[in-house]
């Protein structure tokens, strides 16, 4: 019995020193290795615009592309979505295999504007969602974005907010594939998807 | 490769100038593929792009922007820093002498907040450039899709 505890004391030593070694490599890897080091599952669990809840988990079986932005963004975002809205034309028939997912960083004023109104108004095939303020950081942090609400005088309601602009393509299986960085054109988005459907 | 594309179509654009993007001149300035995109509804802020020549020689720059469209129009650069992106309020934006200045998507733009109404696809509304040195000129701005990348006139090929 004190043998097993002691084993056991060895084994979580082991455990940590695991732990701590891949925090380690994974923070030594540019971004675009991270595939290849672990993989990792972003997880979320967010409300939709009718307010029912959607998990990631329910969009396993397909690709996701996954965005963070606001409504009430007029350069970054549309430019995000109209890319995101062209990929989804182009891709025909494969379209069925790829869900875009759009989560609000700024929730709470996303869902008084309207929330669908906006996603739609872009392409029908967009799914946009806006937790609460905790469920939103969770997201976040489950995709290690980052996000932040700034007061500046200069914008509608004395505040903007900062956010990864990147696109995030999870798989089929939910792991977290790759990111497009800000500006990738839609036609390169488009190649590096249709030659993993 | 986004340079490269607006220099091709720049050239198109010199072959034959379409009346929707119409160049405006003041002194040493001119002014060119002034766009938006529409809005959905009025309470969410529209944008203004647009394309400032400076052929003099004398550095300028845009301090200001006025339009009857908006309340509260307002200059505003996209920063993309770190991997993050953040939109703060621009001062002025320089208009160098010799060069082309744009307020385009991901960089410098007009941020037009309070609208009057919501932009529609195929409008256009007028928009007052405020120049450090060189006055003030007013441009006709075409307002496109909701999806639209660049100005129409850019894809005339």
């Amino acid at each position: 019995m004190i043998r097993l505890s002691v084993l056991q004391k060895v084994l979580w030593g082991a455990v940590v020193l695991a732990a701590a070694g891949s925090v380690f490599i994974y923070q030594r890897q540019p971004v675009q290795q991270i595939e290849t080091v672990e993989a990792f599952r972003p997880e979320f669990a967010l409300a939709d615009a009718d307010g029912q809840i959607r998990q990631s988990a329910e969009f396993r079986g397909r690709h996701s592309l996954v965005f963070f932005g606001f409504t009430n963004c007029p350069d970054v975002c549309p430019t995000t979505l109209s890319e995101v809205a062209q990929v989804m034309d182009e891709l025909g028939p494969d379209a069925a295999k790829v869900q875009p997912v759009f989560i609000s960083v700024d929730p709470e004023r996303d869902r008084q504007m309207g929330l669908n109104e906006f996603t739609t108004a872009f392409h029908p095939s967009i799914l946009g969602l806006a937790g609460d303020a905790a469920s939103t950081r969770a997201a976040a942090d489950s995709f290690k974005i980052f996000f932040e609400r700034e007061d500046d005088t200069a914008a509608p309601d004395g505040y903007s907010m900062s956010h990864s602009p990147a696109l995030y393509l999870i798989g089929p299986e939910g792991d977290w594939l790759r990111q497009y960085t800000y500006g990738t054109p839609a036609s390169e988005i488009l190649a590096d998807l249709k030659s993993r459907l | 490769m986004r340079n490269i594309l607006l220099g091709g179509l720049a050239m198109v654009l010199f072959a034959g100038a379409a009346q929707a993007c119409e160049t405006v001149t003041l002194g040493d300035l001119s002014v060119d593929h002034a766009w938006s995109r529409a809005t959905i509804g009025e309470s969410r802020p529209a944008v203004f792009y647009v394309a400032i020549t400076n052929a003099g020689t004398q550095d300028d720059a845009l301090t200001g922007i006025s339009t009857p469209a908006a309340a509260m129009p307002m200059l505003h650069e996209t920063v993309v820093a770190d991997g993050v992106a953040s939109m703060p309020h621009a001062m002025s934006v320089p208009v160098p002498a010799g060069q082309t200045t744009e307020l385009a998507p991901g960089g410098y733009h007009g941020m037009l907040m309070q609208l009057t109404s919501a932009l529609k696809e195929g409008d256009s509304f007028p928009v007052t450039l405020i120049f450090e040195k060189a006055g003030e000129v007013t441009v006709n701005v075409e307002v496109l899709s909701l999806r639209a990348e660049g100005p129409t006139c850019d894809d005339a090929s």
